[in-house]
């Protein structure tokens, strides 16, 4: 009976070599695939068994993991300052990340290539892994006082302020928001009901405004057409004088561009210094037209502004700015003021004002400021790049002189400080009938050194003239700049 | 160390088969540490502390297989050294994994490792009691019919009224005294003493009787009694108890007993004729035999991962396996909870969450080598019965981890049979320790020197033993 014994033997080895190669099959190749699949509540639970790194501004922890001892879902995400950082550090919900939490997440829970070293030290000393902490920008004084002063003006709005030489964010504020608390569970039910609720709000609080939406800009972007201006002729100075028409007759329609409110500017003939402070539109408008399209939008790439350049990130995605597409000369006019299809973001009128203030020279925007691991070993630093620049150090002098005026002489004059030389232009946008224009400000402080550069806007924030702009944004601007400052 | 050998005149040395017995109580040892080693693990990964009961289950399972060891030695002390520190490494780490899944489960669940550790106790005292009572196994050759008749009697227990229990859809369960047992388990250890005293009887007859058409000898056709009958036992186990595992093993395990004895291929083919034709007939009828085969083609489908009883367990099994990678989570840090029955059906699965695709290879060898012990006990062996025996004993646990393995790692369609020493229930663990008896006690006997002849100053043969 031994030979039927040994081919039974024989047998045998094959089903058990069927089994390993099938395993082998199962485990090292198919489980790619299987690993993804969503219904598997592996990858749900694994979200909430690493501690994820800290995210912290400044001194202050924003969102720090905290270890509930739950055996399937471990640690939770926690958010001591709740709302007021929500734009910045986003959320983590079950199935859904936001902001930072997304954008660094790879970091934050230690998965990233960059931690493999750690990852292995760890494996070895038998250490849980714990995710790299992310040190952002931001500085706490100025987010406290931008959503608190924003938050008191009781209507929507986004504020974004950079250090003008670094391109660090050292606020960035959207308002309304919602608490990242809230999404922070590892209930899925629960989560997805309050994310649903979150988002059919009418108010959309969980857009950051500051990134993720584009406005008109209004009279701040005069700015830039300024900028344009001054850079196409080196002659040109504060002081050079302008037509500034009652009303500016636009070339084949029959509606002319009037002033704000229809009011005259100076006497017919002004100089660029007053243009700006009064904020006429009609030089602007003509100005725009005289250098034509393709000379706005290069100044305005230079800013970082078009739908064509490479997109922000820093590092969340920033909504593309851009001054509209090439229409007639009557568009051009509308565009160069701040409206007909021209949309800005925030950040990017903030970027903007920074280039300004920081000789011409527009820095790359970040939020990232370092990235250590749990053992405080350095993985990151941030390295202040150019992203172009938007004008000569002399016409940028010029135009902060000529926005120092504005804040000093003309509709910002809430934005003063005492003792601090401070540059601005307000802005007032108009939106669709019938609803109130949107109250804009960028700003600088101080013009000689300067150490922050602000862009806020207030929805539907202007009460009807356009130093409301001013009176509305301003003061907001001035509490950013000032807790920069240390005043 | 070299082997003692005997010498026969007029023949050369003989290597006789050493006892190995110091060995044998290492690698205990060592099976034994393993499975300490694994219980220290799940507490690390759990708790991040040795758990309280290592100590208990460790010397627990320690004492056990210390007291099988020296029952072994005292009455089987020529019985292949590995087949126990096999069985102990394997019932060891099925033991770890179920208190994996009770602890990670908080208690809830059906997992109980107490309950378990009880039953490898009971386990091991049938063992030794098998060992003590049974000197000569082929006392069993003489329960031919009585083995039979006990086997069927066990298998159609779950239908009859009272006694019988329905437990997940598959009626094979008895209810004695407050405990539930799964009588099939016994049934096909009866089954195959069954098979191998009746296949030793008739092996000739169905061997040689018969013509040859074509290219293969075929049986004559009164001659097909046998197969059609236990053919349509399993059809019976089948159609009856909804147990497709137990239908396939047990018709498996007689094809291959009757291949064994008669060496004959044209059985094999038969026997496959007659499971394709049972499985066509059986899928036609019933739809919980389709259902597994569609299952089996595409477990991902989400239509048949929603449905009840459709692909959702086997796939939650995938998942863990395919979470568990090469080299798993490590023990106490995967979530083989969220897998349905992890603790009996697929522990296969839970294991290879945690222990990865090296811990389940590292466990299919062992399966591999405990199969291989007893297919050379069997090839030793001496007579046709302990051969038979031996043969369907070792194919017969070979064939239901390829069953339960295959359909755990979608190889083939999923059916219900435990994994042998490793998932819970009490039954099972008691059959298999029986099993592991007979082949220790047929090992013995098969390595252990003949009784030889001393030759005499004169023409006296004296035996001696």
């Amino acid at each position: 009976m031994n030979s039927p014994l040994k081919r039974t033997a024989l047998a045998c080895i094959l089903m058990f070599g069927l089994l390993m190669i099938n395993i082998n099959y199962l485990q090292a190749v198919r489980a790619e695939d299987l690993k993804q699949d969503s219904r598997d509540r592996r990858n749900f639970f694994a979200r909430y068994e690493v501690e994820r790194g800290l995210i912290t501004a400044g001194n202050k922890v924003i969102a720090r993991s905290e270890d509930t001892g739950d055996r399937e879902a471990r640690f939770k995400r926690v958010y001591p300052e709740g709302k007021i950082y929500a734009p910045v550090t986003g959320f983590f919900a079950p199935e859904n990340t936001s902001d930072i939490e997304r954008a660094e997440n790879d970091l934050l829970d230690g998965s990233s290539p960059s931690l493999v070293i750690r990852r292995g030290i760890d494996l070895f000393t038998g250490k849980q892994t714990k995710g790299a902490n992310v040190q952002l920008t931001i500085n706490p004084k100025a987010q406290e006082a931008a959503y608190k002063a924003l938050g008191a003006s009781g209507k929507k709005g986004a504020l974004v302020a950079i250090e003008p030489k670094t391109g660090a964010i050292l606020a960035m504020v959207s308002i309304p928001t919602y608490d990242p608390n809230l999404l922070a569970p590892a209930d899925k039910a629960a989560v997805n009901e309050a994310y649903k609720k979150l988002d059919a709000n009418d108010d959309k609080p969980l857009v950051n405004r500051a990134i993720a939406r584009t406005y008109p800009p209004g009279s701040t972007f005069k700015v830039v057409t300024m900028a344009a201006y001054l850079e196409s002729d080196d002659s040109l100075g504060p002081q050079s004088q302008v037509d500034a028409p009652q009303r500016l007759d636009l070339p084949n329609t029959t509606a002319d561009l009037p002033n704000y409110g229809g009011a005259a500017c100076g006497a017919g003939r002004v100089t660029l210094s007053f243009a700006l402070e009064k904020s006429c539109n009609t030089p602007f408008g003509k100005i725009g037209m005289d250098l034509g399209y393709d000379a706005m939008k290069e100044q305005a790439a230079k800013f970082g502004i078009g739908e064509n350049l490479d997109p922000l990130e820093i590092p969340m995605a920033v909504a593309p700015s851009s001054i509209g597409p090439e229409e007639d000369q009557a568009a051009l006019a509308q565009a160069s003021i701040g409206q007909r299809s021209n949309q800005m973001s925030p950040l990017q009128m903030a970027m903007v004002a920074a280039g300004i203030a920081n000789n011409g020279v527009v820095m790359k925007p970040y939020l990232v400021n370092k990235v250590t691991d749990a053992e405080g070993g350095e993985i990151k630093t941030a390295d202040p790049e150019e992203l172009d620049t938007a004008m000569s150090e002399e016409n940028a002098a010029k135009l902060k002189e000529m926005m120092v005026n504005v804040v000093n002489l003309g509709t910002a004059s809430a934005a003063q400080i005492p003792g601090e030389t401070v540059g601005g232009k307000t802005g007032t946008a108009e939106t669709a009938e019938g609803q109130a224009p949107h109250a804009w400000f960028i700003s600088f402080a101080p013009a000689e050194n300067p150490k922050v550069a602000v862009a806020l806007i207030v929805e539907s924030g202007s009460a009807g003239n356009d130093a409301s702009g001013g009176q509305t944004a301003a003061p907001i601007a001035k509490s950013v700049m000032e807790a920069v400052l240390g005043k | 160390m070299s082997a003692p050998t005997v010498s026969t005149p007029g023949a050369e040395a003989v290597p006789l088969p050493a006892k190995r017995r110091v060995a044998q109580l290492v690698m205990l040892a060592f099976a034994v540490l393993i499975v300490m080693a694994a219980y220290a693990a799940v507490g690390m990964g759990i708790d991040q502390k040795i758990p309280s009961g290592m100590l208990t289950y460790g010397l627990g399972l320690g004492g056990f297989m210390l007291a099988a060891y020296l029952v072994l030695a005292r009455f089987a002390p020529w019985a292949d050294p590995l087949i126990l520190p096999l069985v102990t490494l394997i019932n060891g780490l099925g033991l770890v994994m179920i208190y994996r899944l009770e602890v990670g489960a908080g208690g809830r669940g059906g997992a109980s490792a107490t309950t378990q550790l009880l039953w490898t106790a009971v386990g091991v005292v049938v063992f030794t009691v098998t060992l003590i009572v049974l000197r000569d196994h082929r006392a069993l050759q003489r329960l031919t019919y009585t083995a039979g008749a006990a086997g069927l009697l066990l298998l159609v227990s779950p239908l009859l009224p009272v006694l019988g229990q329905e437990i997940n859809g598959a009626r094979i369960w008895i209810g004695l005294a407050g405990f539930t047992l799964q009588p099939a388990e016994l049934a096909k250890l009866a089954l195959v003493i069954f098979f191998a005293g009746y296949l030793v009887a008739k092996r000739d007859v169905l061997a040689l009787a018969g013509r040859r058409l074509l290219f293969i000898d075929l049986p004559r056709a009164r001659d097909l009694g046998p197969i059609l009958i236990t053919w349509g036992l399993s059809l019976g186990v089948l159609i009856l108890q909804k147990d497709l595992g137990s239908s396939l093993l047990i018709f498996g395990t007689f094809i291959a007993m009757l291949y064994i004895a008669t060496q004959r291929t044209s059985w094999v083919l038969i026997g496959i004729l007659l499971f394709v034709g049972g499985a066509i007939l059986a899928g036609m009828v019933f739809s919980h035999v389709q259902d597994r085969f569609t299952v089996y083609l595409n477990p991902e489908d989400p239509a048949l991962y929603d449905r009840v009883g459709g692909s959702a367990q086997l796939l939650e099994g995938l998942f863990g396996m395919s979470q568990g990678g090469i080299l798993g989570t490590g023990l106490g840090q995967g979530h083989p909870g969220l897998i349905p029955l992890a603790f009996s059906d697929f522990i296969f699965a839970a294991i290879g969450e945690e222990l990865g695709l090296t811990g389940l290879m590292a466990l299919l060898m062992v399966y591999g080598l405990l199969v291989e012990r007893g297919l050379r006990t069997s090839i030793a062996a001496r007579d046709p019965f302990s051969k038979l025996l031996a043969g369907g004993l070792s194919f017969l646990l070979a064939w239901q981890v390829f069953i339960i393995v295959g359909g755990v790692t979608n190889l083939i369609p999923l059916t219900g049979l435990v994994t042998p020493f490793m998932s819970q229930g009490g039954s099972a663990l008691l059959a298999n320790w029986i099993l592991i008896a007979l082949l220790v006690r047929m090992s013995d006997a098969a390595r252990k020197p003949p009784p030889q002849a001393i030759q005499d100053e004169g023409l006296t043969q004296v035996f001696q033993r």
